[in-house]
């Protein structure tokens, strides 16, 4: 099997697919395959956080009132280890911030995605029509974008009340403008090239053109700016949650748990708000780091 | 140059139309009016005045021009909690806010200009990259988190400073400021330094590529050449010509400062227009809300409008390209 792989690397005739140079290319950066690593963990204990918790925090019948406020490291007395201490209510730190993490991650995605979807089609509009059309679109994406997102989704969260769905849909219209300003400088720079002007030729349809023709050319910086974005996303998400003003207390997130952390902080119980928000950093490192890398592997102007 | 200014007039009142719309439509149509403005302890003959008074039983457009109008004569609705006028609140409060966004901004300049000039004249040493490690450090950071660790390590475990509150206040010109107090610059520097960080980080940035691009110029060649010290250099040559993108990028960036105080305000529990909103959040105290609302759009637009029109002014391809469209 190896001495096989070994023979085809070695052929003279070797073509590397665009998949293995991508993937060559990303691991030139050491830094980034870690962060690559930690986040692929990342998703994965968000993914199963009901299998991997040692117990789960929200169970009533489990939380015992004794073991509240152990320090990290102490055991219960069931005999469980809470590794990283416990909370006001007894509830395991580590536990906590596995299932934060799924509903962190989530709502951060969830919106990330739409706000992609929504943005990209957009984006694309506003170059494929152009004319006044195009200076309408993007004239609204520059006033948005004028203000800062904490503000923008500030104003929202006052307007539209709390809850998840709100904190999504106050999450995309804070997001869905940067998408829409990438995809359209990407679109305008594709939509002169040869390709569009045969696909045009050929009578295609618009809606084909701009979807199976723009389209996947834009993906590239596209891709970048989802990843970068959605480390905001679950940072700001973080931040209003923190302030009382995002997800309700039944969707425990990360930014609720360091809230809850702040609470008792005085009284010197300085891990029930540090850990989860070492979780935080951590995540919004890798996502970074990944997107940083994706940035440099994608761009064709930094290609060997 | 006056078309350019009357153009971006024209967009900042386009804006806050709309904003003012979106609050009212926010406020009225998505939500319950009656349930938003009029206090819930209030008793059914007082509902029904207030209806009566705030002209809820007639149609939208007119209502929204009603609102309008009160919003021109100052009127924003009374807050259900203090009893007062809403807008007289939030402008009390805007001093706290902008002493503490104007402190982080000169903590931004002073601290992250000697930093990445620093690093900028030793781009390969190990101090230079522990210095940009901090930065992207910096930005990654969430900010009420950094906050928070403050108040852990400064207020509580080592009891060096005040975690909460504006100290004592100092009245100058009719304004209460805590910078010219001991005790209310103690209460000052954690929230200011917290609310920097970010610009810090991004000074580092901006001061570590400058120096590395002037290092290079013939100026500085010259300078040397003509046997001045390297203090001399620095200071006065290089630093003169990389402060003109700093001090560019950190007035654009003012306006994010007082956004993002609304989170460092939650914080430290500093008495600001930010600290007001989530209390007001809080409470459903929502006249105050809406008037934060308004106001806050209102000094966006203001900021927004003299970047631009300073923009224009310092350089002229601006208006010429506005002009051509």
């Amino acid at each position: 099997m190896s001495e096989a792989m070994e023979h085809t690397t070695d052929a003279p005739l070797k073509v590397e697919t665009p998949l293995q140079r991508f993937v060559s290319d990303y691991c030139e950066n050491k830094i980034a395959v870690g962060a690559f690593v930690m986040l692929v963990a990342i998703i994965f204990i968000a993914v199963f956080a009901h299998w991997i918790s040692p117990t789960n925090p929200y169970d009533l019948a489990k939380v015992s009132i004794f073991d509240s406020r152990l320090e990290p490291g102490t055991k219960s007395m069931d005999g469980v280890t809470f590794w990283l201490g416990t909370d006001s209510a007894g509830r395991d730190l580590l536990s906590s911030i596995f299932y934060g993490l799924r509903i962190s991650l989530g709502v951060g995605v969830m919106s990330g995605v739409i706000a992609l979807c929504i943005g990209s089609a957009i984006g694309l509009t506003a170059a494929f029509y152009g004319g006044k059309v195009d200076t309408l679109i993007m004239r609204i994406v520059d006033i948005q974008l004028s203000f800062p997102a904490i503000l923008v989704a500030l104003i929202l969260i006052s307007v539209l009340g709390k809850g998840v769905d709100k904190v999504i849909i106050a999450l995309v219209l804070v997001q869905w403008a940067y998408y829409a300003r990438t995809v359209r400088g990407s679109a305008l720079v594709e939509r002169n090239k040869e390709y569009i002007e045969a696909a045009s030729c050929l009578a295609l349809s618009n809606n084909r053109i701009v979807f199976r023709h723009l389209l996947p050319n834009c993906l590239p910086p596209l891709i970048v700016v989802g990843t970068v974005q959605t480390a905001h996303a679950i940072s700001l998400e973080a931040t209003l949650s923190f302030l009382g003003v995002g997800l309700p207390i039944t969707e425990p997130s990360l930014g609720l748990l360091i809230a809850n952390g702040f609470e008792v902080m005085l009284s010197g119980l300085y891990w029930v708000s540090f850990f989860p928000g070492i979780a935080l950093l951590i995540t919004i490192v890798s996502i970074n780091l990944v997107g940083d890398q994706l940035r440099d592997v994608l761009n064709p102007r930094l290609q060997k | 140059m006056s078309v350019f200014i009357i153009r971006r007039l024209l967009q900042s009142v386009i804006v806050v139309a709309v904003m003012s719309l979106i609050v009212f439509v926010g406020v009225n149509v998505v939500g319950d009016p009656v349930d938003m403005l009029i206090n819930p302890e209030a008793d059914q003959a007082e509902i029904a005045r207030v209806i009566r008074d705030l002209g809820l039983n007639r149609p939208l457009h007119e209502q929204y021009l009603y609102f309008v109008k009160n919003a021109f004569q100052g009127d924003l609705g009374k807050s259900f909690i203090f009893g007062e006028s809403a807008l007289k609140l939030i402008v009390q409060r805007i001093p706290a806010t902008f002493e503490l966004a104007l402190t982080a901004l000169f903590m931004a300049v002073f601290i992250g200009v000697p930093f990445g000039v620093y690093a900028g004249m030793r781009p390969n040493a190990l101090s230079s990259r522990t210095i940009m490690a901090g930065s992207i450090l910096g930005f990654s950071l969430p900010t009420f988190w950094v906050g928070l660790m403050m108040i852990m390590v400064f207020a509580v475990m080592l009891g060096w400073l005040p975690s909460t509150g504006r100290g004592d206040t100092v009245s100058v010109f009719g304004i209460e400021v805590s910078f010219l107090t001991v005790d209310g610059l103690r209460h000052l520097f954690m929230p200011a330094l917290n609310l920097a960080l970010l610009k810090i980080s991004l000074v580092i940035r901006l001061a570590r590529a400058g120096t590395r691009e002037a290092m290079h110029q013939d100026y500085v060649k010259f300078a040397r050449a003509k046997g001045l010290t390297e203090t001399r250099v620095i200071m006065v040559h290089v630093l003169k010509n990389i402060m003109i993108p700093v001090v560019t990028v950190l007035g654009l960036e003012f306006g994010s400062l007082i956004a993002f105080s609304v989170v460092t305000e939650t914080v430290f529990a500093w008495p600001g227009m930010g600290k007001l909103l989530i209390d007001s959040l809080h409470n459903l105290d929502r006249p105050i809300i809406v008037a934060y609302l308004m106001i806050i759009v209102l000094v966006f637009v203001i900021i927004n409008l003299l970047v631009d029109v300073l923009y224009s002014v310092l350089d002229p391809r601006v208006r010429l390209k506005d002009a051509g469209q």
